[in-house]
């Protein structure tokens, strides 16, 4: 997954070349979340109700990367810090905790194994819009985190660009998602909510206007 | 050059192998005692024994651990988190404390914990179901309101039951700051004839102790065929009214919970269903005890009859 790496260390051009930060240990301090939340459920130090923090901390994580992944560009465009190298690495955590978010649902929650568990499962989450903008969500998700490879990028061409604009309704979707989930929005979850809003809103100012208006000199 | 000597170590100056072994946690102790027991001191030491008799309401179900019971709960007032209430309602002072009853009474009174306890205390054990689709069984200890009613003698007149819980910023991090989702007081009614039901209690204690801070010290509302929210906890007000008291939760969004808030699995919450709960404590991680709601909590053998011919989907 890590984007080409420098030159081989005989080459005399690339000891001129500032080092570039590999790629790969986002993707292992990325998943750290996800492997300690299990652990903690596992070794039953999640509190009284493990199943539903293990879940929630996985959506949270999801969210996260999600606006992380939203980020790249305004941060490139106001201030001209380019992490577009991590791009594909925030998406794929993205992708990754909103898998994990529903198998924890769908799994552990709805325990959906068992067979008898599965009619109201598939009840409940047609009924539940909440729920199901979230799957919505994860859906649109799918299709991006597999052609997220180089080789997908040079097989689609400009499709590929058209494809990834799926990021914005599956955004919106999971923005209603996690101001539905909980009885009453607290102050982490709205500051994301608001993040998620400022960032989508930023795609609706045509990208001429915002040359514009962060032109550097 | 003379032989080097080691010093002799009289036996008096050696450390006992048990406690040289035992040193980190003998270190642990000091540490716990100096720096960590201040802190618990203030919440823990209110929970002091409370002696009462059985009061033959049992529903034969496990029950929920204590740890689980006191460290998982929703009061704003602290926090909106679930274990906010545990960690932030140290500084909380039940005691002493004046729970003022009036209204459409013939003789409104101030009642003190004695008095209250003087009431006659049973321990009842009862199911909770939590509108988030959660439940525990609590072994609580508490008093019917109609002992508390019988005292003030509600006119004619009154209709319904208001109750008002305490507003103490200071003590109350939850009642601080910018972002705080509910209004204070949090505010909950019962029709009279609901509050006189002998299920319906003000609970003073559970597991054999007086209420922990973050369940509501020292008396809070307890009515077991309703959702938990309608157990106003750190009762300061009881007020006997003619027409229906407002609700807090009904006050935030009334679309999505009601003044009744009869537990009902057939009446889904708009946003999530209603027809199963998970059990807290029972069950874990790798399968939470997730089990079917029953209509009334449970209780409906006692208490369908309050309700009867009502629309329960209308009145939810």
């Amino acid at each position: 997954m890590s984007a080409p790496s420098s030159r081989p260390a005989s080459s005399g051009i690339s000891a001129r070349r500032p080092r570039r930060l590999p790629v790969w240990p986002l993707y292992v301090v990325g998943l750290l979340p996800a492997l300690w939340g299990f652990y903690l459920g596992a070794t039953n130090q999640l509190g009284a109700d493990p199943v539903k923090s293990f879940e929630h901390l996985l959506g949270l994580w999801s969210v996260r990367f999600l606006i992380l992944t939203l980020a790249v560009t305004p941060l490139r465009e106001t201030t001209g810090i380019n992490l577009i190298r991590w791009r594909r690495a925030l998406g794929l955590l993205c992708f990754w905790f909103a898998l994990f978010h529903f198998a924890a649902y769908l799994l552990l929650d709805l325990q959906a194994l068992q067979l008898r568990n599965l009619g109201p499962v598939l009840a409940d989450i047609a009924k539940r819009p909440f729920l199901l903008l979230g799957f919505a969500a994860f859906l649109m998700l799918i299709p991006l985190a597999v052609t997220s490879g180089s080789w997908a990028i040079r097989r689609l061409g400009s499709a590929w660009g058209k494809l990834h604009k799926l990021i914005y309704p599956a955004a919106f979707c999971a923005a209603i998602h996690l101001l539905l989930a909980a009885k009453t929005l607290r102050l982490e979850e709205a500051l994301y909510l608001l993040a998620l809003i400022l960032l989508l809103l930023w795609r609706l100012i045509p990208r001429a206007r915002r040359r514009r208006l962060f032109a550097r000199a | 050059m003379a032989a080097y000597r080691p010093p002799v170590l009289p036996p008096s100056e050696i450390t006992p192998q048990e406690i040289w072994l035992d040193r980190r946690r003998l270190l642990a102790g000091a540490v716990a005692a100096g720096l960590v027991a201040p802190a618990i001191a203030s919440g823990k030491a209110l929970a002091a024994p409370l002696e009462a008799a059985k009061g033959g309401y049992d529903p034969g179900e496990p029950l929920t651990p204590q740890k689980d019971v006191t460290s998982y709960n929703n009061f704003y007032e602290f926090g909106s988190g679930k274990s906010d209430p545990a960690r932030n309602s140290g500084d909380f002072k039940p005691e002493p404390w004046a729970l003022e009853v009036g209204g459409l009474v013939a003789k409104p009174k101030s009642f003190d914990l004695d008095a209250l306890r003087g009431l006659g205390l049973e321990e009842r054990v009862y199911r909770m179901r939590c509108v988030e689709a959660w439940s525990m069984v609590i072994p609580w200890i508490g008093l019917p309101i109609s002992a508390l009613l019988d005292q003030v003698e509600p006119l004619a007149s009154a209709k319904y039951v208001a109750f008002e819980t305490v507003v103490r910023p200071e003590e109350m991090s939850g009642q601080r700051g910018a972002f705080q989702p509910l209004d204070w007081p949090y505010v909950e009614g019962l029709r009279l004839d609901e509050a006189r039901h002998p299920l319906a209690i003000l609970a003073m204690g559970l597991y054999g102790e007086t209420l922990p801070n973050q369940n509501g010290a020292p008396v809070r509302l307890v009515v077991p065929w309703k959702y938990g929210f309608k157990g106003a906890k750190s009762l300061v007000k009881i007020t006997l009214t003619e027409k229906e008291p407002p609700s807090t939760w009904n006050l935030l969004a009334p679309h999505e919970y009601g003044f009744y808030a009869n537990v009902n699995p057939e009446v889904d919450h708009p946003r999530w269903s209603q027809a199963s709960e998970r059990r807290i404590g029972a069950g874990g991680f790798f399968g939470s005890d997730r089990r079917p709601t029953l209509p009334f909590n449970g209780y409906a053998e006692e208490v369908a009859s309050l309700y009867a011919g009502m629309d329960l989907r209308a009145k939810y």
